[in-house]
């Protein structure tokens, strides 16, 4: 499999950033660096790392059923993460989670037909004090009212 | 990278003691021409000069604790290290930051990532460490990046390295992302997770001090504990306690978040009083509204009701003695419109979500609870119910392998026990009221 | 030996080493403190929190199967606080596990079960509805249900500590976590079935076994595996005369914890629709049936013929049939029809193993002695394949004491994953030896040393490995690797040529043997010769092999697990088989050499297998073991080193077998002939 020239040389980097005979550590940041890349864990990007650092694929899997963030099925060209926790329930988040639902037509861990959006409805996401908090991929967007929510939608589905 | 939102205000609030956030308001306050030029890394080097003893004591009498949660003795916690192991002592930075309401180690990256690593240079000066790691949540990518670009900085002016400024001291330091797993905030479980394995908590003992990251002596806090260590040397460690309380020194990071008309992260001393933080700082309650409950900090605390909150103080002690927990500093203010048992509810899902599944009592316990829950936040079920979700709740406690299982107990036993009522009042107006069921009259409250 | 501490629990004062966990002190002291997910020898999980215990001055339970027993502990295992606790924890595992019970195969053997009935929980308040996921079926004999696991990781550790196979691991999170397989959808493993048995509940099950019977309706009989010569012990389940299912789950044997596919699965050739269940005998050419009477008067009379006419008779014994059966064909051979050429198929060079140590004592190593060795020599064997008990005693040595291990073999083994050495060379003994010499320093440096070989060290190059091994200077046992279940027992009961006789292969092809006795052995290759054309051919098996097709006679017999006798393992192990069921129309070999000798006008003494491990005992060198450990289900060791034994030359050749293969009783399981794993891929990619 191969990637671009920049994620290998951030691979080259990761695997230098433990100690001797310990490149193991480095699966779950490549994990989540690749699929920035591939979109998602596919079963050749698990072959793949599992290779490079010299564990079974097993292991691969099972790292990846545990963490949220490690897509298990391709998403969509914009992520939309949407907090209902706590902070952000108190600023109507599950409001804000149902408007989106409505509006795209689709639900937790899907994506539109057209592959631009894909929704996720997290768990605190650290941006409790400017409530509520949408994230496009990594990017935050604060104090989001519904007015707010409706606009980012339409730009991503120009995009 | 794109500019990420702001988090602070302009101008911080008077009431707000600036240590950590000192320089946090100056144009590019997260460069590192700004770090120096307002004497960053003096500090580190200052340590240079003096023993291993002599920083761990200047921390412990700083009183400085755990900044994560748990405020354990940070000076305490280091001692515990082995210096004379032959095995190589490592530093981890725990900024996986995941406790709801709280939202303070993203600032701190974001406005001054040097002030980190200073403080993780000192850590390491203070146990012969010399490489170290900053685990970051996955969600906050934009702030690893920035992290990352603070340390290539640090390298290429030789504040990392071999050789730290003809110190002699060497120090290596990277970042590590997480993949979205609170129970990796958990220290064990994030050393699992460094190491590249499911978020799973350790057996203790041996503790991280003794056998942390890939089984060394490892000193681990959370972002905010290492970040005060530079002022803690800067100002001696009797001053740094001086701003706090007895038993807790220093200034906390605090995050107003829920019903509160300024929400935001403000830095106050320990011991900091609720009413005033509340009111002056927060700006009073949306609305003009009553409080009805009050987190201190993080989902994880006991709640309290508005009464119990408004005269109490935000420090370890006072909080212990009301029923709940100082925590992280992730405050919540709910007001009296708010649904109580939504809000267990959406917290029970929370922990059920996070929970790791290692052990029977939290893996089944908040599974049941989350379905009981959402049954009982439809108003379908009886009293019998009501009282089975504190049950299960303290059948949780004390049992669980680590604490995620008491964090999802102890909010839930507590708005079973105030907010009681609410649970009542929903099972009455359903229109799914069991037949047959006791009737809630006859149950003694 | 560490400090012993005084620590008291339910009152009681009681002592134990320092560093004791204080469930494994409790058990040797009669408390039983119950725990799932804790399991000797496995690492500790703390996970199911069954085993969590009230200990005075600590404010919270505290796990047994982590807390080493101090100075002064006081511990409760049976308070109030204690008792709740147990409760809850199984009124939360039985949120989700479903109510299989009736039919769950577990029933009745259940640990989940078992801590239901004793500590409460027998009712639940749980009334929302349960997460339903469908079972799986992960290789021919592994079935896994994911709502009845309890996620106690046994079966994880079992396969990746026990085993070093890995094959288990768990994925997803919280309550959704589940068991995975190793290859996606399905097991690349050895088949073991260890995973299956340690399972404390029914969420992983046997494909072989399921839902045909409930386990008190068996009869449980332990007797000896009869496929490789480790000896492992294997609890046969058997319905009528029908054996149902093989484990190990009471580790009584010499195996412990262990047992592999063939002594789990692998007795399912004792029902093969082939096997023969009448004689046949050869008229007008053709192999026809008929009854035993005619059959056995038919072998006497042309026997007595041969003798009378002072022809020459040859003998093959059997790698599986038991001792007393060995004993006697000898004795008829030798005395009865008064031949030398007496032989069996030789799969290891133990004449010469025993003639090079003679007048030593302690050079021979028991299956407990890999288990607790200090370092292991292994030369040219792939133990995991061949001799797996073997193989997970080294690697437990290995795992729980630190052994050093150090493999000098053709092909990549599993031990190279732990190996302090490992060496490949050519398939030829005498590069073995070259390279085994070439670790005098590293061996000479350990304590003590127990060397197993296979094949390769045979005749001179043995001798020349023994005397290596004295010049170690360290005590040093060894294993002569045999191929079947009692290939010792054969060579120990003389069936080995006298210095005038012929052997195997000579007997094969004489062509003026009077007559050749085939005894469960099957030695002629498809379209190989069968003695001469004059020679009367008796062959006694379970299945019409391509030595039985060629027979003038062919008596069917019955199995190891049909018959009474004892059976000596590749260490030198005596232990007695059990008879577990019978097989229509089939007769133990001793009964059809006793009623040929009658017909002979032969007395060879009873045909009782009691009587005649008596005579063993009293006659063959080094079999004078004691009864009440053969009695009660021991294996004590043969040591027949002292002495000098007749060291016939012959040809040793190992048939090589595989994990899923064993001569005609292996070819005969439709169970291992199933198994499409390729043997030893599992490690083949591995440095």
């Amino acid at each position: 499999m191969t990637f671009s020239p920049k994620l290998e040389e951030r691979f080259a980097k990761l695997v230098e950033r433990y100690p001797e005979g310990r490149k193991r550590a480095a699966l779950i940041p490549m994990l989540m660096y690749a699929q920035d890349e591939v979109g998602w864990i596919s079963e050749e990007l698990k072959v793949e790392v599992a290779q490079r650092l010299g564990i079974s694929v097993m292991e691969v899997t099972e790292v990846v059923g545990y963490y949220s963030m490690l897509r298990k099925k391709p998403m969509g060209k914009t992520h939309v993460s949407i907090c209902t926790n706590i902070s952000c329930l108190l600023h109507d988040g599950d409001k804000l989670w149902e408007q989106a639902c409505k509006k795209l037509g689709i639900g937790h861990n899907e994506t539109t037909p057209d592959g631009k959006i894909s929704l996720e409805e997290v768990e605190c996401d650290g941006a409790c004090s400017w409530a509520p908090s949408v994230r496009l991929n990594y990017d935050y967007v604060h104090n989001v009212t519904p007015a707010q929510l409706d606009q980012i939608i339409d730009d991503l589905r120009k995009g | 990278m794109p500019t990420p939102p702001p988090l602070l205000a302009p101008q911080p609030h008077p009431a707000e003691t600036l240590v950590l956030t000192k320089n946090m308001r100056l144009p590019n306050s997260a460069s590192i021409e700004t770090y120096l030029s307002q004497g960053g890394y003096q500090e580190f080097l200052k340590a240079t000069k003096m023993s291993q003893d002599d920083i761990i004591n200047e921390v412990k009498t700083s009183n400085l604790r755990g900044r994560g949660g748990a405020g354990f003795p940070t000076g305490m916690k280091w001692s515990f290290v082995p210096r004379q192991s032959p095995k190589p002592k490592y530093i981890v930075v725990n900024g996986d930051e995941s406790e709801p309401g709280t939202c303070k180690d993203r600032v701190l990256i974001q406005y001054d990532p040097h002030q980190l690593i200073e403080g993780i240079l000192i850590a390491g000066l203070s146990v012969g460490a010399h490489r170290g790691w900053i685990y970051i949540r996955g969600e906050y990518r934009y702030a690893i990046d920035m992290m990352d670009k603070a340390i290539n900085d640090a390298y290429a002016k030789g504040w990392l390295g071999k050789n730290i400024q003809g110190t002699g001291f060497d120090f290596e330091l990277s970042t590590h992302s997480g993949a979205g797993a609170y129970e990796c905030g958990e220290e064990s479980a994030l050393l699992e997770s460094l190491e590249g394995k499911r978020g799973n908590p350790r057996i203790r003992p041996p503790f991280p001090a003794v056998a942390g990251a890939f089984q060394c002596p490892t000193i681990l806090n959370n972002v905010e504990t290492f970040f005060a260590v530079p002022s803690i040397i800067r100002m001696g460690g009797q001053a740094w306690a001086d701003l706090g309380i007895p038993k807790a020194g220093g200034t906390k990071l605090t995050c107003l978040t829920g019903h509160i008309n300024k929400p935001g992260v403000y830095e106050l001393k320990l011991g900091f009083p609720v009413r005033k933080m509340l009111e002056d700082i927060g700006g009073g309650i949306r609305g003009g509204r009553k409080m009805k409950a009050f987190i201190p900090g993080g989902s994880s605390c006991p709640v309290l009701t508005g009464e119990e909150a408004w005269e109490v103080n935000m420090d370890y002690d006072s909080m212990v003695k009301v029923g709940s927990m100082l925590g992280s500093g992730g405050v919540v203010v709910m007001d009296d419109q708010t649904d109580m048992v939504n809000v267990a509810l959406r917290v029970m899902r929370f922990y059920q979500h996070e929970s790791c599944g290692w052990c029977i009592p939290c893996r089944e316990g908040t599974l049941w609870l989350k379905k009981l829950l959402t049954r009982l936040d439809e108003g379908v079920g009886t009293g019998k119910d009501i009282d089975l979700v504190g049950n299960l709740a303290e059948n949780m406690m004390g049992r669980t392998f680590c604490p995620l299982g008491d964090a999802a107990a102890m909010p839930t036993i507590s708005i079973v026990k105030k907010f009681r009522h609410e649970f009542e009042a929903k099972i009455k107006k359903s229109v799914f009221s069991l037949a047959g069921a006791e009737p809630l009259v006859n149950l003694a409250h | 030996m560490a400090d012993l501490v005084k620590f008291t629990v339910n009152g009681r004062e009681m002592q134990a080493p320092a560093g004791t966990l204080l469930i494994e002190a409790c058990k040797k002291q009669g408390i039983s403190i119950p725990a799932f997910c804790y399991y000797e020898n496995l690492s500790l999980q703390a996970a199911c929190r069954m085993c969590l215990v009230e200990v005075e001055k600590m404010p919270k339970l505290q796990t047994g199967c982590t807390l080493p027993v101090a100075e002064g502990m006081v511990v409760q295992t049976e308070s109030p606080k204690v008792v709740d606790s147990r409760k809850m924890m199984l009124e939360f595992l039985l949120t989700n596990h479903p109510l299989d019970c009736p039919v769950c195969d577990k029933g009745g053997e259940c640990e989940l079960q078992d801590m239901v009935f004793r500590y409460g929980a027998g009712e639940s308040r749980f009334t929302e509805i349960k997460h339903h996921v469908d079972e799986k079926q992960w290789s021919p004999v592994v079935f896994y249900d994911a709502p009845r696991c309890i996620l106690c990781y046994r079966c994880v550790r079992i396969c990746d500590e026990g085993l070093g196979i890995n094959a288990l691991g768990v994925t997803n999170r919280g309550a959704y976590s589940e068991i995975t397989p190793n290859a996606g959808d399905h097991l690349d493993c050895l088949e073991c079935g260890a995973c299956i048995d340690i399972c404390p509940v029914g969420a992983l099950t046997s494909g072989t076994y399921r839902y045909q019977t409930r386990p008190w309706e068996m009869e449980h009989v332990g007797t000896v595996c009869t496929f490789c010569s480790d000896g492992c012990k294997t609890t046969l389940g058997v319905r009528g005369d029908e054996i149902i299912r093989g484990n190990n789950r009471d580790r009584s044997g010499i195996n412990g914890e262990f047992l592999c596919i063939k002594g789990r699965y692998g007795f399912d050739f004792t029902q093969a629709p082939e096997r023969l269940s009448t004689p046949l005998i050869r008229k007008q050419g053709q192999l026809v049936e008929a009854g035993w009477a005619e059959a056995l008067a038919l072998v006497a009379r042309r026997f007595s013929e041969v003798k009378a006419a002072a022809g020459t008779f040859g003998v093959i014994g059997s790698n599986h049939t038991t001792n007393e059966e060995n004993f006697y064909l000898n004795k008829f051979a030798r005395t009865g029809l008064g031949t030398e050429n007496v032989d069996h198929h030789r799969t290891g060079d133990v004449a010469t193993l025993l003639d090079a140590l003679s007048g030593k004592e302690n050079a021979l190593a028991t299956a407990d002695d890999l288990l607790n060795s200090k370092a292991v020599l292994v030369i040219g064997a792939d133990l995991t394949q061949q001799h797996p008990l073997l193989a997970y005693n080294i690697r437990t040595a290995w795992r729980l004491h630190g052994a050093h291990v150090y493999a000098v073999t053709p092909g990549p083994v599993n031990e190279d994953a732990f190996a302090i050495k490992s060496v490949r060379t050519d398939d030829h003994g005498d590069d073995m030896l070259a390279a085994v010499r070439a670790m005098a320093d590293a061996l000479t440096a350990e304590k003590e040393l127990i060397i197993v070989f296979g094949d390769a060290m045979q005749g001179q190059r043995l001798r020349d490995l023994v005397g290596f091994a004295e010049t170690l200077r360290i005590p040093v046992k060894f294993v002569a690797l045999v191929d079947y279940s009692n290939s010792r027992g054969a060579y120990d009961m003389g069936l080995v040529p006298g210095p005038n006789g012929l052997t195997l292969e000579q007997m094969l092809t004489s062509e003026t043997l009077g007559a050749l006795w085939i005894v469960g052995s099957n030695p002629v290759r498809k379209g190989g010769q069968l003695a001469g054309p004059k020679t009367f051919v008796v062959v006694q098996d379970m299945f019409l092999t391509e030595t039985a097709e060629l027979a003038d006679v062919v008596l069917p017999t019955a199995s190891a697990y049909e018959k009474s006798g004892t059976v000596t393992s590749g260490t030198g192990q005596v232990q007695r088989l059990k008879r577990a069921s019978q097989f229509m129309g089939a007769k133990a070999d001793l009964d059809i050499f006793a009623t040929i000798a009658r017909g002979m006008g032969l007395n060879l003494g009873a045909a009782n297998p009691e009587k005649i491990f008596d005579e063993i005992r009293a006659s063959v060198h080094g079999y004078n073991v004691p009864m009440p450990v053969i009695v009660t289900g021991g294996a004590p060791q043969t040591m027949p080193v002292n002495g000098r034994v007749p060291t016939p030359a012959g040809t040793v050749r190992s048939s090589r077998e595989t994990l899923y293969t064993s001569g005609s009783l292996g070819s005969h399981s439709k169970l291992l002939n199933s198994v499409l794993e390729a043997p030893g891929a599992l490690y083949k990619g591995r440095a």
